[in-house]
């Protein structure tokens, strides 16, 4: 029997404007057999998507096939014309790409863009199609089946685009699916929505698959075979619990030691002097209502402080306040009701109102290293500019200085002439970095960092946040959706959810004790490296959630928990009822919850 | 010509070079002429190239090439003053209007609106009519009639410019709007704004061209190369240099100038 997809001895070559030609991909052999899901793994630009679009027979302009064959389900893909390749594409092979959200065309209605590619090679008929979609829609347990295709996008959620999408592909009925990343931008509790979803239809329909990724757990979960890339070559191949538990390629354990799960110990900052304090605050949009709180409360009634030298993560799925409250923070957003205090101090809201010392202690690094940059400006102008500013140089020591924080964030300051379009973006995360330093602060906010950069730069970024925080001092908020991430560096922790902080305690601590029913379940959605943990899990969780139309989160109250509506362990009468209280479990974190009270008496307000 | 300009390594220097060239033409082309450029200097009007007139004579026996010479100065530095005008001010307000509060945004937005639904040509034979015809006149309603274009360009640049990051941080920094219009922002719209004011010039001339055409421009006795074409038009049946060559010098100005800057506003 020979393989639905045949990769032999590939070689893909690009040049950039008119510079010479640069292998992208360079002699890359693989074959899947029938009703196989095989994970492409490898970092940003590892050349993996290039080799998964070649299955689709695209290639992206500038490049071209050098050499090797690509055979799918019989098609020789590098034999084939525009028009062949047209032909096949959508019917024989589809693809998944990463951002649902801009996948679908805002001003249509879900239906006809997943039957669009089906119509176009003609199948069925539309009527059949419209059946078809809705089995689909069934089978990828998306809600309402019978309706959700006449529902825009906007209305939908990211996880549910992202099964839409998935039926888009699917409903040609191909022989194999390409899926590119297709739940990296997805929180992790959706996550393991969509990926149970895909696990069921794949099996169910036999299809061969291709899944690109970065996420080692998440291939755990889906694939039977890998493959690991780097600079377009492969470095190790195998099955899946090979790769994982038994990598013989350097490259392959430091990509695994870099996923592996750390937890840093607490380094005994001594807690009560709070270098921020952040007290009872209220920010929101649109006009004040009749209770003074504005119409969209973004972030509710949050309070929790940063000592001076410590590490504060913040985590929370998105859509629950994290960047908003990160605005409020730096004087960037106003906010409604509430305190901030630095040093003691109560904080304008108004960044213009702050006091240049009060600017120059709380620095913001923000998530997208690439906005934050002047396109136009070498980066060491952009440096240079932020220490003239705050008049902590002068004359030749201005120069200095520069090169000094270039050293800090560990770059070369032969850099400090390039412009931030010439640096990678572990580069020009560091030059962030390094712009907050230029002013000297005493509190950096960091949101969403290291989102954007793969693993192991990842790592690298948050080795440097504890060096500068234990060499200079510095105390950090660090904002993000990655629970391991924030064990691996933060001393304590605050949960936010749909802007309340659920519970803020020691982040080592997060694994055991008594915890927030919201704590719990992120922790149990963070993907483990182990086959059997998407069943189990989802097993779980079938056995403990109740039917959530008792529930409409629309309808409730506002002052009762934020949580109610998903909460597996919610007691009615209780629950729905009466506001959680705040209760400090003893050792052990502040939370927003009647739960301990109601199972351990002893825990009083 | 395209020669040397095909040997320049930057497209900047090319842009530079041309307008430099058409500065000096106009600064010291004058000088250079034979002819005072109002002498009557010959029996025979419209005759054709001969030695001692280059370009012929125009239609009171003057020497075109004198007149021509005079005529380039006037529009030249005249356009370039009204661009200069209209653009800095226009692009400075367009970034300005998206860096302040969003009620000035609206009222310079209704304003510069309300400039762009009159007529440019009905608007300044308006002014002129009031105030008189003279080069500051015409340089002022120029600049005023061409500045809510600019307005409009810039501010739409400027716009998704303003919303990244490095602005906001700027911001946050308590930079003045100074700094942050001219070296934040600025270096970041500078190359489809260069395309927008060589487009500005060429309206600028072509402007200029018709009032003086219409008799309400350049008065004499000086002259514009608008006004040189009115004067010479019973020219055009003798197939006369002096109606013709201003007409192609026009061209040659605005089109140059407009693919010059166009190229160089595109990225490499």
């Amino acid at each position: 029997m020979t393989a639905t997809i045949q990769v032999e001895n590939l070689d893909i070559v690009g040049r950039r404007g008119k510079g010479v030609e640069l292998p992208i991909v360079q002699n890359v052999s693989f074959s899947v057999q029938r009703g196989d899901m095989l994970a492409l793994i490898g970092e940003s630009g590892s050349g993996k998507t290039t080799i998964a679009l070649s299955l689709l027979g695209h290639i992206r302009k500038g490049c071209r096939i050098a050499g090797g064959s690509v055979r799918v389900a019989g098609y020789d893909i590098t034999t084939l014309t525009p028009h062949e390749c047209r032909s096949m594409r959508g019917r024989v092979v589809s693809y998944v790409a990463q951002n649902a959200g801009s996948a679908f065309n805002p001003a249509l209605s879900i239906m006809p863009q997943v039957v669009e590619a089906a119509s176009v090679h003609r199948i069925l008929p539309k009527r059949d199609l419209e059946a078809r979609a809705i089995d689909l829609f069934r089978a990828l347990a998306l809600p309402d089946p019978e309706t959700i295709g006449k529902r825009y996008p906007s209305e939908l959620s990211g996880g549910q685009l992202q099964r839409l999408m998935a039926a888009m592909a699917l409903i040609t009925d191909p022989e194999v699916v390409v899926f590119d990343e297709p739940t990296t931008a997805l929180d992790v509790t959706t996550q393991i929505e969509v990926l149970a979803a895909f696990k069921a239809v794949l099996a169910e329909r036999g299809i061969t698959g291709v899944y690109v990724t970065h996420d080692l757990a998440v291939v755990a979960q889906i694939a039977d075979h890998a493959v690991v890339l780097k600079d377009g070559a492969i470095r190790e191949a195998g099955t899946v619990s090979d790769i994982l538990f038994q990598p013989e390629d350097p490259y392959s354990q430091a990509l695994l030691a870099a996923a592996e799960p750390s937890v840093r110990p607490t380094q005994g900052v001594e807690e009560g002097e709070a270098l921020l304090e952040v007290r009872d605050l209220v920010v929101g949009y649109g006009r004040p209502t009749a209770m003074g709180l504005p119409e969209n409360v973004i972030v509710n009634h949050t309070s929790f402080s940063v000592p001076k030298g410590g590490m504060l993560g913040i985590i929370g799925e998105s859509g629950c306040g994290k960047s908003t409250l990160a605005r409020a923070i730096s004087g960037l957003q106003p906010w409604a009701s509430g305190d901030i205090f630095f040093n003691g101090v109560s904080l304008a809201g108004d960044v213009t109102l702050r006091t240049p010392e009060q600017r120059r202690h709380l620095q913001f690094v923000a998530q997208n290293a690439d906005s934050v940059l002047n396109p136009t400006k070498p980066i060491g102008k952009t440096l240079e500019r932020v220490v003239r500013f705050y008049g902590n140089a002068r004359g030749e020591a201005v120069t200095r200085r520069v090169y000094e924080l270039l050293d800090m964030v560990q770059l070369s300051p032969a850099l400090a002439t390039r412009l931030p379009s010439e640096l990678s973006g572990g580069q020009k995360q560091r030059v962030n970095f390094a712009r907050a330093l230029a002013a000297g602060p005493k509190v950096v906010l960091c949101d969403e960092i290291t989102a954007a950069l793969d693993t192991v730069v990842a790592a690298a970024i948050r080795t440097l946040m504890t060096d500068l925080q234990r060499d200079l001092g510095l105390a950090f908020i660090f904002i993000t959706h990655d629970l391991h991430a924030l064990q691996s560096i933060c001393d304590r922790v605050a949960v936010l959810y749909a802007g309340q902080a659920v519970e803020v305690g020691s982040a080592e601590a997060l694994g055991a004790g008594i915890h927030h029913p919201y704590t719990r379940l992120l922790r149990a959605s963070v993907p483990l490296m182990d086959s059997s943990w998407l069943e189990r899990t989802r097993e779980r969780g079938l056995a403990k959630a109740l039917p959530v139309a008792t529930c409409d989160p629309a309808s409730t109250p506002p002052e009762l928990c934020c949580f109610l509506a998903r909460c597996p362990d919610r007691v009615s009468g209780l629950c729905d009822k009466e506001p959680p209280p705040t209760l400090f479990v003893p050792q052990g974190p502040r939370v927003l919850c009647h739960l301990p009270t109601s199972t351990r008496p002893e825990f009083s307000t | 010509m395209i020669g040397i300009f095909g040997k320049l390594r930057s497209k900047h220097d090319r842009a530079v070079l041309l307008l430099v060239f058409w500065l000096l033409l106009a600064l010291i082309g004058p000088l250079c002429s034979s002819y005072n450029p109002g002498a009557i200097s010959s029996q025979p009007v419209f005759s054709g190239p001969s030695t001692a007139h280059l370009l012929g004579t125009d239609y009171l026996g003057r020497d075109t090439l004198s007149r021509l010479l005079d005529g380039i100065r006037h529009t030249v530095l005249l356009c370039f003053a009204s661009t200069l005008l209209s653009c800095s001010i226009g692009t400075f307000m367009g970034i300005a209007a998206v860096t302040s509060k969003s009620w000035v945004e609206v009222l310079a937005g209704r304003v510069a609106d309300g400039f762009l639904a009159i007529p440019s040509l009905l608007f300044a034979l308006l002014v002129i009519a009031v105030f008189g015809t003279s080069t500051v006149a015409l340089i002022m309603t120029m600049g005023v009639i061409y500045m809510s274009g600019a307005y409009r360009t810039s501010r739409a640049l400027s716009q998704s410019v303003a919303q990244r990051d490095f602005v906001t941080m700027a911001r946050a920094r308590g930079e003045q709007m100074t700094y942050i219009i001219v070296q934040e922002i600025l270096p970041n719209i500078a190359g489809p704004m260069m395309a927008d004011i060589g487009l500005r010039f060429i309206y600028s001339v072509l402007l200029l061209s018709n009032l003086s055409f219409l008799g309400i421009g350049v008065q004499p006795p000086s002259v514009d190369l608008g006004s040189m074409v009115r004067e010479n038009m019973l020219g055009v049946v003798y197939g006369s240099p002096a109606m013709i060559v201003p007409v192609i010098v026009i061209a040659v100005l605005t089109v140059g100038i407009n693919v010059t800057l166009d190229s160089h506003g595109r990225k490499d």
